[in-house]
């Protein structure tokens, strides 16, 4: 049966059919659906961890145990699970363990567009590239074989384009997933130097293997053209772009198999063209390996650069010199940058601390947008968790002069990844931080995903809940308390005690994700017109449904929400 | 048959993923090629949101550039004008009339531009402004307007109506459904 499939449901039906037992993994743009859609096959086990590291570990254990096992994570990701993935490279597996990893050409939602294969070539993992969903749901299955014939985990190499657009997918039945018999091996398994000795001479060998199979696999595919006039080796999505600009003006050399990389096929595919151009995304690793294995007539990053995607537009222009024509408005058009939803439970907490002047220590999430025109609240975003730590660290450089008018946001589920350890340094080390843990019940900003502080699991059943307080009080902070986010005086009142204070605090604003199914909206607002003198201290929250025509305020009824925190903005009472 | 590209825009939240998911069942169902390119994450929150889908034997990119785009479908208008450079010449363009304030213009930074429907028809484009909004509250709900426009699109598309049907049975949840084929039919007959 064919089928529309995102590139990331394929990946899933790849993990059905290859008989894929265990997944573990932690939401992240572009990777997120893969578990989710995993987690509609009954036969396979699917949760989310706290975070990549635990995720990755977790399914290190069940490959250990004998199946074959699954963990997903967004590029970042990776770099929080590097720590089992360099030495699950020395372990090797029992049954097959695929790790996907999801890198953001373009940056459409992430902190920064690093190459994953870098972590694929330091740890000494295989690395596969699909460049659409029937290669997705095919790769994973290959992935498999590789990884129990070689001892590996393997990577497979998502993007944001191939993970997020549907093509069409023949679907097949599942293969079998019996145990594998699971035998105690500590020179395998138990990784302390003089075992580990041994298992790094073995990841060397595997890797030469490696290479003679990537020289034949039919992973990396050779298309020859009779008209080409130049080669173009490449990869995963630009393989697609290359083809859209130059169709049969070139010859291909598609890599499926990204790490390692083929020698011979390399030499002899570059020999056949006076000029071959590496197209790739983000960092020239193909190019520097082509170079490294002597092929030298290449042109790669020169043209193309390092940053963002590489459409069929770029590559038209740059190899073949052509341009599309098109038409535009001379009308200066508006960006439309994304915003906090109307009535989003962090509204009201951002207004407060920008009123107060408050510096910002942020995070990862929904509420990175508090940065953003007219709220403009936050002061720093780096990496998930980093609020907490990040502002222990300005409080321990500025002293008390900080410690009394900065503060971290955090949302549960990222406090739950990883900001638990920041808050345990700050109560350690007696730092006189006050943390702000944004508490929308839910993991907001990738699609509404459980965590540990929801009471539900991955399929939506109920599961044990963190409770958030106790966990605050049992680390060290004595000073915990609750606020609604919606009621702008008692926010206030928080924060202001909160910052005197002379001891680390922690304040949970809690209120539910406005998005959520069960949360009960109220009626839309109405601006009385007659009494509203366009003061326009409502639009100070930065709502989107509340806008400016002929001088007065108005609210967009198909999307507020009646969260009422504009009512409490209107001094004349002008809103109700 | 050459690739055809049509670009569905809008802002994030009001649903073009089923809208791009809809005309992806029906063309694969005619025997296309096909592919969808969709947009996930933090864009998604009230921002620009665009939707790629191409069909033809064979479709290699998923995504459309400036020039390439047979139709750009919009569920707002300020989105129609940022898109119309995507528009081949004398492509069509299926507009809603609705009108969001984006954030620069709510703070006051920038206008809304004035008589936008009128500047794209003297652009060249081939305009089909439809007022969406209103038509899916008469089905039902104002969250209805993508399929409103997606009626439009089938209006001007040569696809069997059972098609059309077969689609929205599959990716409409069966509670919404009567509403959501209310919506397909005042739009095909707007």
């Amino acid at each position: 049966m064919k089928k529309l499939m995102l590139g990331n449901e394929a990946f899933a039906r790849g993990l059905y059919e290859a008989g894929c037992r265990i997944v573990s993994s932690y939401p992240g743009t572009p990777s997120t659906e893969i578990t989710e859609e995993a987690a509609k096959y009954d036969e396979m086990y699917a949760e989310w961890a706290p975070n990549e590291k635990v995720a990755m570990e977790t399914a290190l254990g069940a490959s250990i145990a004998g199946a074959r096992s699954f963990c997903g994570m967004k590029h970042v990701g990776l770099n929080v699970a590097a720590d089992p993935l360099y030495t699950a490279s020395y372990t090797g597996v029992n049954g097959g363990m695929v790790i996907a990893v999801a890198d953001d050409q373009g940056m459409h939602s992430s902190q920064n567009e690093q190459d994953s294969r870098h972590h694929a070539i330091a740890s000494k993992v295989p690395m596969l590239e699909p460049s659409d969903s029937a290669e997705c749901k095919e790769f994973v299955k290959t992935a498999y074989d590789i990884s129990e014939q070689f001892d590996t985990p393997v990577i497979v190499r998502m993007s944001t384009r191939v993970a997020h657009s549907q093509s069409i997918v023949e679907m097949e039945d599942r293969q079998d997933d019996s145990l594998k018999e699971y035998v105690k091996s500590p020179q395998k398994y138990v990784m302390m130097p003089a075992y580990a000795k041994s298992k790094h001479v073995f990841v060397e060998e595997r890797t030469e293997k490696l290479v003679k199979y990537a020289e034949t696999s039919p992973l990396n595919r050779t298309e020859i053209s009779e008209t080409a006039e130049f080669g173009v080796i490449t990869n995963g999505a630009a393989y697609q772009f290359a083809k859209e600009a130059l169709g049969d003006k070139a010859s291909y050399l598609k890599l499926g198999m990204v790490n390692p990389m083929p020698v011979q096929l390399i030499r002899d595919f570059a020999a056949k063209y006076e000029k071959v151009y590496i197209i790739e995304e983000l960092d020239g690793i193909i190019e520097q390996h082509c170079r490294n294995i002597g092929v030298t007539n290449i042109q790669g990053k020169e043209i193309f650069g390092y940053i963002g995607e590489i459409p069929q537009s770029v590559i038209a222009e740059k190899i073949l010199g052509e341009k599309k024509e098109f038409n535009a408005l001379e009308e200066n058009i508006p960006v439309r940058p994304p915003v906090m939803c109307a009535g989003c439970p962090h509204r009201g907490m951002f207004y407060t601390l920008k009123k107060l002047g408050v510096t910002v220590s942020g995070d990862i999430g929904c509420y990175t947008l508090g940065a953003c025109a007219p709220l403009e609240a936050l002061d720093t975003t780096i990496c998930m968790g980093a609020s907490i730590s990040g502002l222990h660290g300005f409080n321990k450089a500025r002293g008390a002069e900080s410690e009394h008018r900065s503060v971290a946001v955090i949302g549960d589920s990222t406090f739950m990844h990883s900001g638990i350890t920041g808050l345990v340094n700050i109560a350690y080390n007696d730092s006189n931080s006050t943390v702000i843990i944004l508490d929308n019940s839910i993991t907001g900003m990738t699609g509404h995903q459980q965590n540990p502080t929801t009471g539900k699991n991955l399929k939506g059943d109920p599961a044990a809940a963190v409770n958030l307080e106790e966990l605050c009080h049992a680390v060290g902070i004595k000073r915990v308390r609750v606020v609604d986010p919606y009621k702008l005086a008692e926010c206030e009142t928080a924060v202001k005690e909160e910052l005197a204070a002379d001891e680390a605090s922690v304040i949970i604003s809690r209120r539910p994700c406005a998005l959520l199914k069960y949360v009960k909206h109220n009626a839309p607002l109405k601006v009385n017109s007659d009494k509203c003198v366009g003061c326009k201290m409502c639009m100070k929250l930065g709502c989107p449904a509340i806008s400016m025509r002929d001088g007065k305020a108005v609210i967009d009824h198909t999307q507020c929400v009646g969260c009422g925190i504009c009512t409490e903005m209107c001094k004349i009472g002008a809103i109700g | 048959m050459e690739t055809k590209s049509i670009m569905i825009v809008g802002v994030g939240g009001q649903g073009s993923l089923l809208a791009s998911r809809l005309l992806g069942n029906v063309l694969l169902a005619q025997g296309y090629d096909v592919k969808v390119s969709e947009v996930h994450g933090m864009s998604q929150r009230g921002g620009s949101v665009v939707t790629y889908v191409r069909y033809g034997d064979k479709v290699y990119s998923p995504v459309i550039e400036k020039g390439e785009a047979d139709a750009v479908i919009s569920f707002e208008l300020l989105e129609a004008a940022r898109c119309l450079p995507y528009l081949k010449k004398g492509g069509h363009l299926i507009t809603s009339t609705q009108q969001i304030d984006p954030m620069p213009v709510i703070t006051g930074a920038a206008a809304y531009p004035e008589d936008l429907a009128e500047k794209l028809a003297a652009a060249g484009a081939d305009l089909v402004a439809v007022d969406a909004l209103t038509l899916a509250e008469q089905a039902g709900t104002s969250k209805a307007a993508n399929v409103v426009l997606m009626g439009v699109l089938a209006s001007k598309m040569d696809f069997p109506e059972e098609l059309w049907q077969n689609a929205l049975e599959q990716c409409v949840p069966a509670k919404f459904l009567e509403l959501n084929k209310k919506a397909f039919e005042l739009g095909k007959n707007a």
